[in-house]
Order: C-alpha cells, then structure tokens, then sequence
C-alpha cells in the first residue's frame, strides 16, 4: 500500500525550487509579476474563483476528460495495463486549454485588456486565442516563423478566432524566439498587457501557477484510476516541452512514493547527434526566460538550437520543478527520436483509432518500450496531452503524400 | 572605493555630466571595439557600456538584437569580451567599462570565476539586466569584494520602495531605464523622466545614469540636466548596422555623434 503524506510543499515563497525557477526578469516586469502574483495567491483560494473555474473546465473545456483502458494495446504490448489520460477530448484538442481558462480568469479579475502568448505547435496560441474570444479580449500570440509553416492549420485557427499572430523572424524561430519576442511585447505593453506563458516556466509564479491550473490532470487521473481499478497508477508517462502536461499529470502523486513519474524528452535526430530537445537529459543548469532550469547551452552559455518533429516539444529549456524532481530522483527523464515518436504515433493510431499530437507521440513511442517490461497486474498512466489534427501536414510530408 | 565610484564623486564635484557610449563586444568584427572604445574615450565618453553578446537578448530591440547576432557569428562570449577589455586597458588605466549582459554566460562561466577574471581584465561594473535583487546577491557579493560594481536598474514603474532597495544593494551607480520597452525605443519623454527623477532623488544619493531611447545632442541635454550619466546605445549602433561594408565610416560617424552630444551636455548653464 502507498504511503500518502503531504511532505512535498515547492515551491518556497521566493519561487524557487532547491537552486531553480526564481525571478530572472528585467525590472520593468518586476512589479508585473508582483501584481500577478498577488492575484494568484488570493484567487487560487477564493471559493468563487475556484467554482467559476471548476464550472468553465466542465461545460466549455469538457472536463473530466475520460481515463480510457487501452485494452487492444495493452494485449498487442503484452505488459503493464495502459490507460490513456485524454487530454486529446478537451475543448481545442490538447491540455493547454486548462491553463489559459485559469490564467484568463485572473487577467479579468487584475482588469487587463489585453492578452500575449508564445505558441510553438500553435495548441497554446489556439487555447489562448479561443478565451480571448469568449471575453472578447485583444489577443495577439507569437510564433517562431517556422512554426508559423509547419503549424499552419494552427495559425488559420487562431485568426479565424480573432487573434493576431505575429511570425517571429529572430533566432532560431522557434518557440524560444517567440518568447523573447512576447517578453519585448509585455515589457513594452506591460500596464495593460497580461502575458498568459503556456507552459509550467517563466519566472515565479508562473511555473507554480501553470502547475496548479493543469493539476486538474492528476487529480482527476488519480480518482479515476482508484474507482476504475480499485489502487493508484504504478507509473505516469508524459512528453516534456516546458513541462506543463507533465507536471499536471505528477503534480497530486508526488507523494505517493511507490508511483513512478517518467517525463519524455524530444531527442530529435538522437541525442548523440546533438540535434535535439532534451535539456534534462543532455542540458545543465543555467537562466533563461526568467528561471533556472536545465538548459541546451554551450561553454559560453549561448543557447543552442534545437531540434524536434513537434514543434510542441521544440525547446531548449524545461520547467524549473522538473529540473527539481530530477536532481532529487523523484522523477526519472528519458528521450524518444523523431523516429520513434513516428512510430508511436502510428501505433495509438492503428492499435486505438485515436490519432495523438506528435508531441503527445513521444509519450507512446516510450509506452511501446516500457509496457511490456512491467506486469500484467501493473498500471500505466500515460497522458494523451493532445490530438494529432495538427500534425497531418508534418506527417503527411513525411511520408511523401500530397493533401 | 571603486573606479567608477571615485570618477563619480569627482564628476558631481565639478559638475560634469558623465556619456556612457554603449557598444556590443564584437560587433561588427572583434578587430573593431578596442581602437572604437578609444576613439570614444576622445570624443568625450566618461564610462564605457560593453555590451556581452546573448542568444536570447529579452530586453533587446531590434538593433541591439543584430549587433548581438553578428558578434555571435564570429563566436564573441563573454570570456572574449574579457579579453577586449583587456587589450583596451594596455592603454587606459582611467575610463572605467562596464559590461552589459544577460545572466547566463555569467552562470556558465561561475560567479566567482568570473569576478575573478573580470577584476583581472579591469572590469569596473556589470550590468546584467535579468539579475534583479531577489536572484543577485551571490553575484554581487563577489564581485563586490574583486571591486567590481553590481549595477542594478530602474523603471518607470519602479516604486519608491523599490528605489529604496537599489539604494541599499546597488553600488557605483543606478540606471534608469527611462521608457517601458526595449532598448532602441522611439518614444522618450523627458518630462516623464524628469518627472520620475524627483522620486528617485528622493529615495538614493547614489549616481543616476539613465538610457534608452537617447539618440540625439538635443535629447542628451536635456537628460544630461536630469541625471549623472547619459547613456547612448541604439543610435550608435545603428552607425555600424548602416556601414558594415565601411568600419571606419562607422567609426568616424559614432564619434561625431559622441562629440555633438559632448558639447551639447557641456553647454548648459
Ligand atoms: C499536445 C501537446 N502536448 C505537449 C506539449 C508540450 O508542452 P508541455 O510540455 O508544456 O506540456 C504541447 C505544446 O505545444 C502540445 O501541443
């Protein structure tokens, strides 16, 4: 039987968790954050706030999404009992939804008019452009241009939901560049502006905040799993980018000790190669976008491009609590190729007719490594953190099929 | 005291009005900054902002994005930025520099490791703009005891509170970062700034040098009427964006700038 106490409490009131996450931001934006965070600490405690969220995540996110046994996959794999979290069921297709209801909730309640986000796969900006439209807020997203080409079914979305999206031509234009660009914009914009950042990073409270708005993940996987199976889940997996699906997913079992967290970096072209996403894996600590996390950098503390097939997962940094779990080893890393995540993509989908997002893609491919390795009466919990309308186009090019 | 403490004791004695020219390490080739840092010293710069080339340059604009990117082109970092300062003080004992930066190639290189190096180089001050109060006291401490300056910032939305802090952790001097935005903005109001340094006189006797959006003689003045220090970056790195085929056209047309904006901060009465 598992243990369950209350022991884990990150992170500490400055935003740090052990030597990460923090505030590394410009001075303009510090009264910003301060503000936010005043926001954050009072709402996430007031009843009426939590009651208006519970209600937006059932009747317009469609919560709780279902824990479904894949029995056909779990009998073809042979091992451990894979149940899907389906976060692919939400309201626009992925997780990210979850954290831009919450994060909208207290930009009307601090009285900001006008909405920033980064997107990379184009699932965040989507989310983030689609409560824009519900309250009739100015929503302008950033996107690496070479998202903006890969991700394009994405960016019609977004317009067609009233945002602006601007194609991000610096750096490597990707997701790491979208950031920057947004930071410009929220500095720049800063009283009327609020910066809704889609993953669990950024400076403090935002990893903390994300956390605690995507932990409807956890909370509702733990129930289900107990009613549905009658114990809790013996290992989670779920893809990283910034981490935020992840985290939503570990976050209410940190404490059950005997449950194993396994987090899916991007390893692109392979690790070995050094084209990849992988910072937990094959990164170290270091400071960007206004945390201390692990990061893809060079002797010089230049940040490296990266590379993945999802454009989700496209991203030199991680979520500052992620970098925690791992130096403690509560929670293990491990990277899945570009090959790979081709392959799990193809196997959810033949196996369970359900087509996931690539990124959620690496979560399967490491599924088809690690359920037969475990026993029949074991349970896996993997989250299906979005689906793969988004990605016909990358697949299908891939595949050398004109649509 | 430090060097850029003690030139600012003697500037507010004499009433002079120090120029900080702001220029990125390696931009556009490494063989420019050095002989570009003193031709500025000629042209009348006080103190001297070395800007540390980042991938991810957040507080940037648009034309210190660039110059970053072309330093990067030909591998400048921070330890070849160490370098440059160096060389430069073969020859100048007197001006003092200050590095201008982002946290992260300070962190790879290890706080002590680069105070160490920096103070061995002449390095007077560091400026790194995402090392607020809350994240620098590791930083500052050690530089602080290798004599360098932790040089923090302030903003227009800056409250007197906060003022209050940079007073007690900041050294050397404070810099007001006068418009929300990023570096190179277009819409300085100096009547905000002046406006703004009643509170921040107010709250710290430390010396106020204040930067961005500053591209003209006229502007200089008027800025150099409200603080101690005048810092100039965008406008003169836009010389060099606009004569890369041409250094010493760059060359020759920053110093010009410099010296307009030096007689004009001179001439008030
Ligand atoms: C479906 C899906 N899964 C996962 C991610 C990765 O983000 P995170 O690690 O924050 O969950 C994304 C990001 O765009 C996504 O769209």
């Amino acid at each position: 039987m598992t243990e369950t106490t209350n022991s884990y409490d990150m992170p500490d009131e400055r935003g740090h968790f052990g030597p990460y996450g923090g505030l590394f931001i410009a001075e303009t934006l510090i009264p910003a954050v301060e503000e936010l965070d005043q926001a954050y600490q009072k709402y996430m405690t007031d009843p009426e706030f939590m009651a208006e969220l519970d209600k937006d995540f059932q009747h317009y996110v469609g919560r709780p999404s279902p824990l479904y046994h894949a029995e056909r996959w779990t009998r073809e794999l042979g091992g451990a009992q894979i149940y899907l979290k389906r976060e692919d069921l939400n309201h626009t297709g992925a997780h990210k939804i979850n954290n831009t209801i919450g994060q909208i909730l207290l930009a009307k309640r601090m009285g900001k008019t006008r909405i920033i986000a980064e997107t990379g796969a184009g699932q965040h900006g989507v989310a983030t452009a689609t409560v824009c439209a519900r309250l009739g807020l100015e929503c302008v997203v950033y996107m690496g241009a070479v998202d903006v080409v890969r991700q394009k079914l994405n960016v019609y979305r977004m317009q067609l939901l009233g945002a602006k999206v601007v194609a991000v031509e610096s750096g490597s234009k990707t997701l790491k560049d979208a950031l920057n660009e947004a930071i410009r914009d929220w500095v720049t914009n800063v009283d009327s502006t609020f910066y809704i950042i889609g993953t669990a990073a950024g400076p403090a409270p935002y990893p903390a905040m994300v956390r605690d708005f995507q932990s409807i993940i956890g909370r509702e996987a733990k129930q289900q799993c107990l009613a549905q199976a009658g114990k809790l889940p013996d290992a989670l997996l779920a893809c990283i980018g910034g981490g935020s699906n992840a985290i939503g997913l570990f976050h209410p079992f940190i404490d059950d000790a005997d449950v194993k967290l396994i987090g899916v970096e991007a390893a692109g072209d392979g690790i070995e190669t050094g084209r990849h996403s992988a910072p937990l894996c094959a990164g170290r600590p270091g400071i960007l976008h206004g945390n201390r996390t692990y990061l893809m950098e060079d002797d010089d503390g230049e940040i490296i491009e990266t590379h993945s097939i999802s454009a989700g997962l496209d991203y030199p940094g991680v979520g500052p609590e992620h970098s925690w779990l791992k130096d403690i080893g509560r929670a293990e890393y491990v990277s899945i190729t570009d090959d790979e995540a081709v392959e799990g993509f193809h196997a959810l989908t033949k196996m369970e007719g359900i087509i996931p997002a690539l990124e959620s893609s690496h979560a399967m491919a490491y599924t088809l490594k690690l359920a037969p390795t475990m026993q029949q009466d074991e349970i896996l919990i993997v989250n299906l953190s979005g689906r793969g309308d988004k990605d016909m186009h990358t697949m299908a090019e891939r595949e050398g099929i004109q649509i | 005291m430090s060097r850029l403490a003690t030139k600012f004791a003697e500037f507010r004695q004499s009433g002079h009005k120090a120029l900080i020219p702001f220029i990125t390490a390696g931009d556009p080739t490494r063989e420019f900054t050095v002989p570009m840092m003193h031709a500025m010293v000629e042209a009348g710069a006080d103190v001297i902002e070395l800007g540390v080339p980042f991938s991810d340059p957040m507080a940037d604009g648009p034309v210190i994005q660039r110059a970053s990117e072309r330093a990067l082109e030909h591998k400048m970092s921070l330890r070849r930025t160490l370098e440059i300062v160096s060389e430069f003080r073969t020859s100048n004992q007197d001006t003092p520099v200050v590095l201008m930066g982002y946290a992260n190639p300070v962190e790879a290189m290890g706080y002590e490791d680069f105070a160490l190096a920096a103070e061995k180089a002449g390095v007077d001050g560091v400026l790194t703009v995402d090392l607020p109060p809350e994240e620098a006291h590791e930083c500052a401490t050690l530089l602080n005891a290798h004599n360098i300056d932790q040089i923090f910032l302030l903003a227009p939305n800056s409250t007197p509170d906060r003022i209050k802090k940079m007073d007690t952790v900041g050294s050397g001097f404070l810099y007001y970062v006068s418009v929300k935005g990023v570096t190179g903005a277009g819409h300085l109001d100096t009547s905000d700034v002046k406006r703004k340094l009643i509170d921040i006189r107010a709250n710290t006797q430390l010396p106020v040098g204040i930067g961005f959006g500053i591209k003209d003689a006229e502007t200089a003045k008027v800025i150099a009427g409200l603080g101690d220090a005048v810092v100039v970056g965008s406008a003169l790195i836009s010389k060099i964006e606009e004569n890369l085929d041409s250094p010493e056209n760059a060359k020759r047309e920053i110093t010009e700038l410099l010296k307009s904006m030096r007689l004009a901060m001179d001439s008030q009465g």
